[in-house]
């Protein structure tokens, strides 16, 4: 069912300013300067609007020219991403996907030749060819092989050793630290979780603890944070959900407390959502924040009432994505006033497309030709590429552990 | 992006490690991107000659000198490499280095870098292998007076702290954040922290905070900060977030008063969800009131969650209709 949306009404908008209660803070002082902004690019496109009903489009055509010109190359500015170069790969190829652009067969091929360069012998994936393999980058290179596809890019992962090297980043309690010797946090959870399961290639030992160690991570606020005592955030929060979810672990937390902290992160006036509470709009948490909504709606149906429809407000996550990410050039970005970069193209889009459907239901906010393909939330991946990879896998069987020389003990 | 283009005196004396006599021995490095890479990076010339000496060195673990020298400058170039860290850290230890020399080496990378992972880790393994937290907290309040909200920072502090027992005084820290910014969620939270790990949430201490934070929220009724953190108290509360009497008072007052605050309606609204099975009739939290603020809330006071409000709304019906016995909120 394809439902039109509208927008909402300028008077509205200008209602919805943040209130001071004649008590400026730098918190209220930075979030009057934002609205600020967003309200002018609100009311700049109430007056185009006059002359151009389409409004507000989606620049297919230059987010495509900009994300596939990133794929071959990145100017001196990335340098600092030096170590996370499969996630260049994945922040290009998803956005493509669910544009629905066609990357050339031979281009497939250099990304999965160039992915197995950064696989370590040990298993895992490095930030770079040579680096030491990270749960993140293997997360990023997984997803990036998924979406390409073919059996050439799966049979790129060495599965046992991939298996070899989550047990060697697995902590006593059930956590994961992000590299031999690095840092743990919510992150390290999902990230294994999230390739062990696509893979085919998780076990019961590899999880031994970790639903628990996550549910530890749910703050008094009702979101979770990177680590027990920390403060809920956006990233962190769809880390912990998605991995409970892949545990099917998801009724162990309180649902209602995350849904109240879920939707108060969507921001009156923007639209957009922020990553924690009293902090400011970004267009990256559209992802993190509104990829949670679909994941909360299965436990939420299992449990209590079952949502008819989106529990946030789709169409003004839609028109603060349109309306104030797009740089006209092509890619996305934080909010206005910031430079647009493959990062926050990757999950404005995914953003946009959680906002877009609702299980069967499409609702498009501006021509219907703004409608992008839907997003699996658990791996944010296209629905069709994540049964495909699980079938395929699965097909293989589960590595046998010999010599258990697993840390839970 | 590298840090050391920002310093001018080192720009001037920069000499690439190919030029240098002290690495004539050794041969760089390229870095295997394959045939037709992808995602290449536009390597500026100094980034490039620095990682090749790094693969070169790496290749071979040599722990030397020059090798804890080179990861330095590797590190400037990108302090996101962890890599080049984990690698510096072996050859600290390989070396049997002054490891407070290194300490203030990573301080002064943290002040500059300081929403950095691979930074704040490199800090956290020193301070274990040290096992000396006494720097930690200047250091952390350092980076917090430029960014009150600094995740990593925060999450450097809480760990010194519990693992260090370090409570002491923490809360009068707080004070004087919240009294900066009243708003700031992080310093809530560590509010939290600090009572969960020390004296516990006592019927004494939950006393005490709920007349701080009801302070609080009277100053700013729209500080969803303070109202969070309530709710947080009330978790611990055995009436739950409905029964306690000086909050209700509060909040009953506040709204008699013509404050409709949407963190206020929120809360009245969950003490119905809590209240609606609940035998006796003498109770203000009925289906009705719920009825009445998820329609204002809906329509009035805090429209972008509209479809939140019906839905809470259609929540708290169904739970009337399943009658008396009913489990209550999940916490
Ligand atoms: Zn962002």
């Amino acid at each position: 069912m394809e439902k039109k949306l509208k927008l909402r009404g300028i008077l509205d908008v200008r209602k919805s300013k943040f209130r001071t209660e004649s008590y400026p803070t730098k918190s209220s002082e930075e979030q009057i300067d934002v609205e600020e902004i967003v309200l002018k690019k609100y009311e700049d496109l109430h007056i185009k609007l006059k002359i151009n009903p389409y409004l507000p489009e989606f620049h297919r055509e230059q987010h495509t020219r900009f994300l596939l010109e990133s794929l071959v190359y990145l100017s001196t500015a990335y340098e600092g991403l030096d170590a996370s170069r499969p996630w260049l790969c994945y922040w290009i190829l998803h956005p493509l996907s669910l544009l629905g652009v066609r990357v050339h067969d031979s281009q497939k091929r250099n990304v999965l030749k160039f992915l197995s360069k950064c696989q370590s012998p040990d298993g895992g994936f490095g930030g770079g060819p040579g680096q030491l393999p990270h749960l993140a980058a293997t997360y990023a290179a997984v997803n990036a092989l998924v979406i390409i596809g073919t059996e050439e890019a799966y049979n790129v992962i060495d599965r046992k050793k991939l298996q070899d090297f989550l047990f060697r980043v697995r902590q006593w309690d059930g956590s994961f630290a992000m590299h031999v010797g690095g840092e743990v946090d919510i992150r390290g959870a999902y990230c294994a979780l999230s390739v062990a399961s696509l893979t085919g290639i998780l076990i019961p030992e590899l999880y031994k603890g970790t639903a628990e160690w996550i549910v530890s991570c749910q703050s008094y606020e009702g979101g979770f944070s990177g680590c027990p005592g920390m403060e809920a955030h956006g990233g962190y929060a769809f880390c912990g959900l998605s991995a409970l979810v892949i545990l099917q672990k998801g009724h162990l937390i309180d649902h209602q407390a995350l849904l109240r902290w879920l939707v108060q992160r969507q921001m009156k006036l923007e639209g957009g959502f922020q990553g924690r509470t009293n902090k400011l709009v970004d267009g990256c948490y559209s992802f993190w924040q509104g990829g949670a909504f679909p994941l909360l709606y299965t436990l939420l149906a299992r449990e209590h009432n079952i949502p008819r429809g989106h529990l946030f407000d789709e169409r003004a996550l839609q028109e603060y994505l349109l309306i104030c990410c797009q740089s006209p050039a092509g890619g996305l970005l934080d909010k206005p006033g910031k430079a647009r970069d493959i990062f926050h193209t990757c999950y404005t889009i995914s953003g946009l497309s959680v906002a877009q459907h609702f299980i069967n239901d499409l609702h498009i906010l501006g021509p219907s030709e703004n409608e992008i393909a839907c997003t699996h939330p658990l791996y944010n991946i296209r629905p069709d590429a994540v049964r495909r990879a699980l079938l395929y896998f699965n097909d293989l069987g589960v590595p046998r552990r010999e010599g258990n020389n697993v840390s839970n003990t | 992006m590298s840090d050391y283009s920002s310093d001018e005196n080192e720009i001037t004396e920069y000499l690439l490690y190919r030029n240098r006599k002290e690495w004539k021995d050794v041969t760089p490095v390229k870095q295997d991107d394959g045939e037709e890479p992808v995602v290449s990076i536009d390597y500026s010339e100094a980034y490039e000659d620095c990682y090749d000496y790094f693969r070169a060195v790496l290749k071979n673990k040599e722990i030397s000198e020059r090798a804890l020298e080179l990861t330095r400058s590797a590190s400037r170039f990108n302090p996101a490499n962890y890599t080049v860290w984990q690698y510096r850290r072996e050859i600290l230890k390989g070396l049997d280095k002054d490891l407070h020399e290194e300490l203030d080496v990573i301080q002064e990378i943290i002040l500059k870098q300081s929403k950095n992972y691979q930074v704040w880790h490199h800090r956290k393994v020193l301070i274990e292998w040290l096992k000396d937290p006494s720097k930690e907290k200047y250091l952390t309040e350092k980076v917090l007076a430029k960014d009150a909200k600094n995740y990593h920072a925060w999450q450097h502090r809480q760990w010194v702290i519990k693992t260090f027992n370090l409570y002491e005084g923490e809360l009068e820290y707080i004070d004087t954040l919240l009294s900066d910014d009243i708003r700031n969620n992080s310093a809530w939270n560590q509010r939290y922290f600090v009572i969960n790990n020390t004296t516990g949430f006592t019927e004494e201490v939950l006393s005490r905070e709920i007349d701080y934070t009801l302070f609080n929220i009277k100053a700013v009724t729209e500080n969803e900060s303070a109202w969070n953190y309530l709710r947080g108290l009330l978790l611990h509360d055995k009436g739950g977030l409905s029964k306690n009497e000086k909050v209700t008072e509060f909040c009953e007052e506040l709204y008699k008063s013509g404050n409709r605050s949407p963190f206020l309606l929120a809360v009245l609204v969950d003490m119905c969800y809590e209240q609606v099975n609940e035998a006796g009739g003498d109770s203000v939290y009925t289906l009705e009131r719920a009825k009445q603020l998820c329609n204002d809330l809906a329509t009035k006071y805090d429209t972008i969650r509209a479809k939140y409000w019906q839905y809470m709304l259609d929540t708290i019906e169904k739970k009337s209709k399943e009658g008396n016995g009913a489990e209550s909120t999940s916490h």
